[in-house]
Order: structure tokens, then C-alpha cells, then sequence
């Protein structure tokens, strides 16, 4: 009986085991795992979401450059629906019935009790029809959405554009996007997203199960309203902005305008361009693809990823930094031969000037004056060694913004380029000179700009000495808010009295007989400026032309660049002086209205390459051992031996769109 | 001694017993209450709804209960062999007159509303019977004859029931193995029992080519064990012959005898398919509801699963789930500790019993209430496979608490007469 007792714990134990056995079960599915919690309401909640519209942008004037126009998704419950004539539902949005089966598939594989998208973004006309049948079609339901709309059509890589967001986005949003929400993908529509998306409105419903709602999850206290994003004021002039374009049209290019006493950025056109309204709606992908593969990439934002060498734009930064280093003064002059020979090869000049001083070598665009100017400010006594030399000369050019990115409020913005000594010794080894780079004094070799930063430079001396951090957007919301880094004055360590001799220059630039840009004077206003016609390795010269006015309390600093123009007086500074003074007066004077009609219609477009050209591009750099001189004009390319090439920054003649005496 | 227990009918009774099995009876109103519940129209005392039905259901199973404690403790014993009669009637009756509820002829219907569920009743019938037969005869089944006359008391029940068909109540008369084994049967025949079940379910998850060697290396291993020992070789040899043929018999019954539904369930718990919207409906939904509760629960009335009817049969067979989802962890915990605490307290009042026959009916009473707490829960958390049993005292139901009940108090009635012979 003893024996038999002890059986007694032996089902006891057997009792407990079981006992722990389900508690440690439990244990397993309610405290261990939260995955039948969150499937718990999964079961229960459905969230409907309302989108709200995203923020309105202004141009400067308050005109609307972006509004949002309703669009309707038509969305469907599988386990609702009921049947019905199918053809008709086809037949109204527009698709065939193995479109129908696919999307409806799609739908069910994605939930049978959630509703999802059945068709995207039908337009106001298709939804009136719709909705005059939609009771027939159970289970269907369409949902508010708006699109974007341009009224002017105009500024597409200014705005970018917005999309549905990929997997990715939803990836790197913490949960805060869901599949069918929309994001900037570039352009302003990215850089303020943020602010321009606005609130998803969401209502929490509480679901049985036999799928039948129950009245809203917590009374409520969950559920928010769909809040509109804010409204930005952008800095541009939509006016000129269109004007812009139109005179850069079947041409590749850019203009960047600034306000030099604000840094607001008054146009930002970049060609060629596309209109942004053919990236919204259903045809968003095709078009897409059609505007990626088309010429020239519309898609690239020239003024801020663009690269060009300044060329003879920059001159007026040279010549700032050697009076300010007190290496030359307003007066002095330099013998202009007709070139400057550095080392054993010659920096031409397209004329013989004899000797030249600052303001005639600025308005005859002399290329001997400025290599004499860089010559000057490299061979300082000051400093021990060359390098030492070039590396404070960077620095100063460094400040006025060459070589690092302005942030301006846009993505995928580019830095430019220039070079620092050990750069070079690593290129040229240890033996090189102000001889080896002298490219540098004409803004050539190793120096590239945006076209934002050589517009920049004009508002640096429209200012005379510093500049705002240039941006497209000046006002966020109700308020208006400016940023705080708007406001603060960048100084470019360049002393007051040293900007009006150069300005001297720039204003003879255009508006003396012998200046490379008189062509372009504005009646009754100083239009100060300088031309510059850039070396392309790859093709003919770029026609460059930066400028601001009136001189005294300047109103605009412009930067334009046309690609392949050839001299810079001839495309570029018209194009400059045509958007300066619509700006500055709001029309043309005189003939200029005919001449700026004739600038549009000129097409300049880059020579599709052939297979076999007759030169083979070579990349110019400063020592000009190998060189090429591209002679516009006569649009032909020569090739001479290499070792008496002479660099030949600009062309000695060019037929200019309107005839002037000259 | 019979005097005393005259005047004093509640002497000596195990009140704190009769304490656990009111606390589960109050934490089943209570779950099935919140079951019912609905946000729209609530009065708690509507005696047309469930948990109303379920409050007369307690009250008269406590006055149940207490008539009992009234009867003298001898009538148990005497009229066992009566009481199995009529239930083994009942049983044969259910099958004739049956009303067909679920798929199962299990009930007989009373008029008025209320019917009976013979096979609840048939748990204390022979539960009587086999602590009669224990009791009278002593005998330690060491005898394939008493082996075979106790089969015989238990097999019956379990056959007819077995043809309602009404698998999961069947299942519960393997609860008898305990007391039985308690008496004296031999602990082999539980380890054959637990081996059949692990052979059952190895069957599914493992292919027979790499089973049925796995059994051939253990038999061998006992062989080279036992080889001097002749006798014992040859019972070897005999257990893993009927081991693989056991195999090849499980896989037969299984097509052939099971039900397409309770093939499905097995299938579902071992993991074999999953059937989220048909067959493991249920599982799933209690799995999440219990699963949702975490380590606090939800709170009373406050469990969404519960509320909006997620998980069917709720206030019955799955009332675990809400107390999983409203109490949490914790009220798991509780509920559970409350029933091992009653279990144990059975058994240890079963083993100061002087009679065998009290004994063998408080081991009964303890393993048929282990064997539905276990199998209910486990099936709700997904560990067995659906088996339609209530949750003992918790459960909605007038046939399964009265008979809980009645079970219960027997043998608190038997203890309180431990002291007099019966």
C-alpha cells in the first residue's frame, strides 16, 4: 500500500507539469510575442484616411505658380462588391475588362476586407459620370485626392515634380508613410516636402466581425483631419521666368537671376526645359520616360549642377582680389601686345591695345591685362613658396563662393571646382608655376562654376563686398517666414573703395563703343556686366554673360549661360539684358522687343556627335600642351602643332545676331 | 457516529474546496457576461440572456450541491450500480431521441427550454461504478479479469458515446487511467498510453522510412539490454513489432474512421496546415484574443476580440479566451493556479480517505476535471487539437455545471463521512 501511495505524487506531478506547460504557452503568446496583439486590431480597427492637399507656391508677386487641382481614386472592398455590369464600369474609367480583372485581382490579393486602390486619379469629368452610377457598382467608393497644376506651365526643374512614394521612402519614414501617399521627388516639391505635404487625416473605425463598423476606436480621440501643407512664397518672377525660357528656347542653357540685396533668386530657368504639368496624373511614367529620353536631359538642373568655366566673367574677381591685395591700383597699366606669353606658349588677346589699364582691360576683355594681374598676385614677395602664393589667392576666390555649394534650397546641388596646390602637384608634380595655371586668370583650366554661383559673383558686386545666401523660396506659411540664414551678410573680405574701378569696367563692358557687350546697353539704365566665352572641349565655345543693374543701388544680379553660342556679347548678354530690363521696367524699348523676338526663335543646339570626328576632344588644362582651337565663327575646327598652339579664349571675330557698328 | 452527522449535515465538509469552486463559478459569470456583453444594450440582470440563464444555472446548481451534502453518504455507494444503469440508458436513449445539435446526437430535450446532455451525467455514472468496484473487491489489477471487468465499466460509455459521435467527451473517460493506476494497475499501461500518443503524432510529422528504424534501433537497444533475460526479449520483440504496426493502423484509422473535420483539426494543431479563414478559425481568433491580452489583460468588459464576436462559441467552449484577452497573463495564471489547487486538495482529501471506494471516486472526480481543464485550454492556446469539451464551473452551460457540480459535491459529501464506513 506503501508503494501505491507514492503514485499519489506522481499524478500530482503530472498535474502540475500540464499545469506549466499551459502557462508557459501563455506565457509565449501573451508576454513574449505582441504579434496576436497586433493582429488583434488589425482584426478590429480600419483607418480611413483623407489626403490633404499639399501647399499652394507664389511667385514674388503673390501670382499662384501651383495650385491643386481634385482628382478621384476610385478605390474597392472585394468582399463587398456584388455583382454588377462590369463593362459598364469599364467602359467609364476607360479600361478593358483585362485591365478590369487584373486590377480587381491585385485589389483581392491585397485584402478582401480592406479597401484599396482600384484606378488612380480620375479626372473631374470621368468622376461626374461615374458617380451618377457609382450605386449600381457595390463596394465601390471613390476617395478625394488633388494633383498638382502649373498654370503658367513654366519652371519645371524649379518645382520638380511629385510621385507616389516607393517602397523605399516608406522604408525611411518611420511609418510615417503609407503606400499610396505622395512625395516630392525633386525640385522645391522636395526640398519642402516637409512643409508642403501637410497632415494625413485619419478615422479610426472599429469593425465586428461580421464586418460591420461599429462606431469610431476611442471616441474618436484618435482620429485627426486632413491639414492643408503650407503655403511657400517663392522668390521667383513668374513673368520673367517665362520671358527666361522663351529666349532660351532650342537652346541648351541657363539663367539665374539674384536680388543682390536679399539673395532672392528672381529667375531660375534651365534649358532645355519641360512642362511640368506633363508630370502629374496617370500619365505620370510615360512621360516621365519620354522627358528622360529626349536630348539635352531636361531633367538636369543646370543652374545649380550645371559646370562651367567662368572664362572672362571671372576677370572682375581677379581684379577685386589684386587691389585689395594692393598689388596693382586702379591706374595701372600693362602692355598688351596682343598677348601674353607665359612660359613658351601665348595667351592671345582678340585685339592690340598697347597699354592697357583696369577699366579698358575689364571692357575690351583683355586677356594680357589679366594674366599680368595674376602674374602680380602670384609672384608676391610675401609669400616663400608658390604654392603658398596660390593657396591664399584660392582662398580669397573661395569666398565669393567658387568651389563650394551656396545652399540654395534645392536638391542635388553641385559645388563647382577649383583646384588646391596639392592638387596640382599631384597632377604636375612638384614643378609648377602661375605659368603652368595661368588658364586661371581667365577663368579657364581647372576652375567651374554653376551658373547660381557666377551669378552670385554679380550680386557679390552689385553689393559691393558680401552676399545673402541666395534662395528660392522666401516666405513659409501664414507668416511669411524667412529663414534665419536668409538674412546674414556673407562679406568677401574685399575692402569698399575697390569695387567701383571694376565696376567702372563692367559698366564700359556694355555700354562704352569698344565694350564686348555694347550691343546690349539698356536705354536709360547702367547695366553693368562682363561677357565671357568659354573654351569647351567638347564643342563649340559657351557664350557667358554676367551682369547686374541699375549701377548705383542695384536691383538684379544675372548670370546666363547659352551652351555652344560662341561669343559671349553675342547670345548671352542680349538674353541678360532683355530679362534685366523687362525686369527693371516691365517691357522692352524700342527695337529690343523685334530683337528679343528674334533671340527666341534662334535654335543652337549641340551638333549630334558624329562617329568619326575630325578632331578627337581633348580635356584643356593650363599648360596647353594640348590644345584645340575651336573657331566658332567659321565653324570649323583647325588642329595645329601641338607645341605652338596658342590658348585662344576668345574668337577673334563673330557675327553677332544684330548687325551694329562696332 | 450517524447521529452526529444527522443533526449536523455541513460537519466536517471541505469548505475551502467548496471556496475554489464558487471563485470559478463567479469567474465564469463574470467572462461569460463580458462575452455577451454588447455596448448597446446592457442590464445586468436580463434573465432571458446567457450569462442571466448562467446566474439560475449557479444557483440551483449550489442548492443542487447542497441537497447532496443533505443524502446520506452510503445511498452513493448502494445505488452506484443504479445510477450507471440509468445513465448507460440515458446514453442509448440519446442516440434514439437525440436532437441533433452541431453535427452531434448529444441531447435530449426536456420541453421547456432545457435539455440534457446524458454523456455529462455518464462521467459520475461510471466514476460511481468504478470506485464500487474498486471499493467492493480490492483489486489491484494485477489479473487480466479485473483489468478486464473495469475496461468494461469504462469502454461501454465511452463506445456509445463514441456512435453520438461526440469525440472530445469520449476522450475524457481516458481520465480513469489515473485512479485506476492509483489501485495498483501497472505503470506500463500509462507509458504504452503516452507512447501510443507521441507514435500518433511522430506518425504525421516524421516519414515512416526514417521512423520505423528509429523504433527497430530502440527495440534493439532493449533487446542487447535484456539478453540473458529470454522472457522479457520475446515481450521486446512483441512491442516493436506492435509498435510499427501500430503506425500502419493510425494511418488507416485516420483515413478511414476520422471525420474530414477532426482530420483537419489534428492537421491544424500539429502545424501540418494552416486554414486561417475555414477549419483554424477558431484557433486563431482565440490565439489573438488571448495573445492581445498580454501580461495584464485588457480589463473587464474592454477586450475588442470579446466584444465584437471575433471568437464563435465564446461563452462556451472558448470562455478561456476571454479571460485571456480581458485579464491577461495574470488572470490566466489565476484561473489555472485555481484549478491545480483545487485538484491537489481533491486528491489529498481522496488519500485520508478510510474507504477505497471514496478514494477512487475523488481520484475519478480530479482526473475528469484535469482532463477537461487541460484539453479546453489547451485547444484554445492551440497546444491540442479543437476538441468541443467545456471548461469546467466556467463554461456557459446548465448540463455541464450541474453535472461539474454534482461530481464535486459527491465527493465532498463522501469526505465529510470520511470518518464512517460506507
Amino acid at each position: 500500500m506503501d508503494n501505491l501511495f507514492n503514485r499519489k505524487y506522481i499524478i500530482q506531478g503530472l498535474f502540475i507539469v500540464v499545469a506549466l506547460i499551459l502557462i508557459g504557452q501563455l506565457f509565449y503568446i501573451q508576454v513574449a510575442s505582441d504579434r496576436y496583439f497586433l493582429s488583434a486590431n488589425s482584426n478590429v480597427l480600419r483607418k480611413k484616411y483623407t489626403f490633404p492637399a499639399r501647399g499652394v507656391i507664389l511667385d514674388r508677386n503673390n501670382k499662384v505658380m501651383v495650385q491643386n487641382e481634385p482628382v478621384y481614386d476610385l478605390m474597392v472592398t472585394p468582399n463587398l462588391v456584388k455583382p454588377f455590369d462590369t463593362l459598364e464600369l469599364c467602359r467609364i474609367i476607360g479600361i478593358d475588362m483585362k485591365g478590369f480583372h487584373k486590377r480587381f485581382n491585385k485589389a483581392r490579393s491585397q485584402s478582401l476586407y480592406q479597401r484599396s486602390v482600384f484606378e488612380k486619379q480620375l479626372s473631374v469629368q470621368t468622376y461626374a459620370a461615374l458617380q451618377e452610377r457609382l450605386s449600381r457598382f457595390i463596394g465601390f467608393e471613390t476617395q478625394n485626392r488633388t494633383v498638382r497644376h502649373y498654370p503658367d506651365s513654366v519652371a519645371g526643374q524649379f518645382f520638380g515634380y511629385v510621385k507616389e512614394v516607393s517602397e523605399k521612402d516608406i522604408d525611411e519614414s518611420d511609418g510615417y508613410y503609407r503606400p499610396g501617399d505622395y512625395i516630392g521627388k525633386s525640385g522645391i516639391e522636395r526640398e519642402y516636402n516637409d512643409v508642403l505635404r501637410g497632415e494625413r487625416g485619419v478615422e479610426n473605425t472599429i469593425y465586428n466581425a461580421r464586418n460591420v463598423p461599429q462606431g469610431s476606436y476611442l471616441e474618436g480621440k484618435r482620429d485627426t483631419l486632413a491639414v492643408s501643407g503650407e503655403t511657400l512664397v517663392s522668390s521667383l518672377d513668374i513673368e520673367m521666368q517665362k520671358l527666361g525660357e522663351e529666349l532660351l528656347k532650342n537652346k541648351v542653357g541657363s539663367i539665374v537671376a539674384i536680388e543682390p540685396a536679399t539673395g532672392e533668386v528672381l529667375a531660375f530657368v534651365s534649358s532645355p526645359t519641360y512642362d511640368p504639368n506633363l508630370m502629374v496624373g496617370r500619365q505620370q511614367g510615360n512621360n516621365y520616360m519620354d522627358i528622360f529620353r529626349s536630348p539635352n536631359r531636361p531633367f538636369t538642373v543646370r543652374p545649380v549642377s550645371g559646370y562651367y568655366s567662368p572664362g572672362s566673367a571671372f576677370k572682375p574677381v581677379d581684379d577685386l582680389i589684386a587691389l585689395q591685395e594692393g598689388v596693382i591700383d586702379p591706374n595701372t597699366t600693362f602692355n598688351c601686345p596682343g598677348g601674353y606669353w607665359a612660359g613658351n606658349h601665348l595667351v592671345r588677346c582678340e585685339h592690340v591695345d598697347g597699354p592697357i589699364s583696369m577699366r579698358r582691360g575689364l571692357a575690351r576683355s583683355c586677356n594680357t591685362y589679366a594674366c599680368y594681374v595674376f602674374q602680380k598676385l602670384m609672384t608676391q614677395s610675401k609669400f616663400k613658396s608658390k604654392t603658398a602664393a596660390y593657396d591664399s589667392w584660392a582662398a580669397k576666390v573661395r569666398k565669393f563662393g567658387l568651389g563650394s555649394k551656396l545652399d540654395l534650397d534645392m536638391p542635388f546641388e553641385r559645388k563647382g571646382r577649383l583646384f588646391t596646390s596639392e592638387e596640382y602637384t599631384k597632377r604636375f608634380g612638384k614643378y609648377w608655376g602661375y605659368t603652368t595655371v595661368i588658364s586661371l586668370a581667365i577663368g579657364q583650366g581647372e576652375m567651374s562654376a554653376t551658373p547660381l554661383q557666377m551669378a552670385n559673383i554679380m550680386a557679390i558686386i552689385a553689393n559691393r563686398g558680401y552676399y545673402i545666401k541666395p534662395h528660392l523660396i522666401k516666405g513659409i506659411g501664414e507668416k511669411k517666414e524667412v529663414k534665419k540664414e536668409y538674412l546674414i551678410k556673407n562679406y568677401v573680405g574685399i575692402d569698399l573703395p575697390h569695387f567701383e574701378p571694376v565696376i567702372d569696367g563692367m559698366q564700359d563692358a556694355v555700354n562704352a563703343p569698344y565694350g564686348t557687350a555694347r550691343e546690349s546697353a539698356i536705354p536709360n539704365i547702367l547695366f553693368c556686366g562682363k561677357t565671357g566665352t568659354v573654351q569647351n572641349p567638347h564643342g563649340k565655345n559657351h557664350s557667358v554673360f554676367i551682369g547686374f543693374a541699375p549701377r548705383d543701388n542695384p536691383k538684379i544680379a544675372i548670370a546666363v549661360i547659352v551652351e555652344n553660342a560662341g561669343f559671349g556679347g553675342s547670345y548671352a548678354a542680349p538674353i541678360a539684358s532683355y530679362l534685366t530690363e523687362k525686369y527693371l521696367t516691365g517691357k522692352l524699348s524700342g527695337n529690343r522687343i523685334e530683337r528679343a523676338e528674334w533671340m527666341k526663335k534662334q535654335v543652337i543646339l549641340p551638333e549630334i556627335p558624329k562617329p568619326k570626328a575630325k578632331f578627337v576632344p581633348k580635356p584643356t588644362d593650363s599648360t596647353g600642351k594640348i590644345l584645340t582651337v575651336p573657331v566658332p565663327a567659321a565653324n570649323t575646327v583647325t588642329s595645329k602643332p601641338a607645341a605652338t598652339k596658342p590658348v585662344t579664349v576668345k574668337p577673334a571675330t563673330i557675327k553677332p545676331p544684330i548687325q551694329t557698328t562696332r | 457516529m450517524s447521529t452526529q452527522q444527522g443533526s449536523r449535515f455541513f460537519f466536517n465538509v471541505d469548505w475551502i474546496t467548496i471556496l475554489i469552486y464558487v471563485a470559478l463559478c463567479t469567474i465564469g459569470f463574470v467572462n461569460i457576461y463580458a462575452s455577451i456583453y454588447n455596448p448597446d444594450t446592457s442590464s445586468l440582470f436580463n434573465f432571458g440572456s446567457n450569462y442571466g440563464k448562467q446566474l439560475i444555472y449557479i444557483i440551483t446548481g449550489l442548492i443542487l450541491g447542497f441537497s447532496i451534502l443533505l443524502l446520506d453518504a452510503k445511498f452513493f455507494s448502494v445505488f452506484s450500480p443504479i445510477v450507471y444503469g440509468i445513465t448507460m440508458l440515458l446514453l442509448m436513449a440519446v442516440l434514439v431521441v437525440g436532437r441533433n445539435v452541431g453535427g452531434n446526437q448529444a441531447w435530449i430535450s426536456l420541453g421547456g427550454g432545457f435539455r440534457l446532455q446524458p454523456s455529462e451525467l455518464a462521467k459520475f455514472g461510471t466514476a460511481l461504478l468504478v470506485a464500487r468496484y474498486v471499493g467492493n473487491f480490492n483489486p489491484k489489477f494485477r489479473d487480466i479479469k479485473s483489468i478486464f471487468i473495469v475496461a468494461l465499466i469504462i469502454i461501454f460509455p465511452l463506445f456509445l458515446i463514441m456512435l453520438q459521435p461526440d469525440t472530445g467527451s469520449g476522450l475524457v473517460f481516458l481520465a480513469f487511467m489515473f485512479p485506476l493506476y492509483r489501485e495498483g494497475l501497472s505503470g506500463y499501461f500509462l507509458l504504452i498510453f503516452l507512447g501510443m500518443i507521441v507514435l500518433f503524432i511522430a506518425d504525421f510529422l516524421v516519414p515512416l522510412y526514417i521512423l520505423i528504424p528509429i523504433i527497430l534501433a530502440v527495440g534493439g537497444f532493449f533487446i542487447y539490454q535484456n539478453k540473458r533475460k529470454q522472457k522479457i526479449m520475446i515481450s521486446i520483440v512483441m512491442a516493436t513489432i506492435i509498435a510499427i504496426a501500430y503506425l500502419f493502423v493510425v494511418k488507416l484509422a485516420y483515413e478511414k474512421v476520422l471525420e474530414p473535420h477532426q482530420r483537419i483539426r489534428i492537421e491544424i494543431m500539429l502545424g501540418l496546415k494552416s486554414d486561417p479563414k475555414g477549419a483554424g478559425y477558431n484557433v486563431i481568433q482565440s490565439k489573438i484574443a488571448i495573445g492581445s491580452g498580454q501580461l495584464t489583460g485588457r480589463g473587464f468588459l474592454e477586450g475588442t476580440q470579446t466584444k465584437y464576436g471575433y471568437v464563435p462559441e465564446q461563452s462556451t467552449d472558448f470562455i478561456f479566451s476571454t479571460i485571456g484577452e480581458e485579464w491577461g497573463f495574470i488572470g490566466c495564471t489565476v484561473v489555472i493556479s485555481l484549478y491545480i489547487f483545487m485538484l491537489l486538495r481533491i486528491i489529498n482529501l481522496a488519500e485520508r480517505q478510510r474507504s477505497a471506494f471514496s478514494r477512487v471516486y475523488g481520484y475519478c472526480v480530479a482526473s475528469i476535471i484535469f482532463f477537461h481543464v487541460f484539453i479546453n485550454i489547451g485547444m484554445t492556446i492551440g497546444i491540442i487539437p479543437v476538441i468541443g469539451i467545456p471548461l469546467p464551473f466556467i463554461s456557459y452551460g446548465g448540463s455541464s455545471l450541474w453535472s461539474f457540480t454534482v461530481l464535486l459535491f459527491i465527493f465532498l459529501k463522501l469526505d465529510s463521512n470520511r470518518m464512517g464506513f460506507i
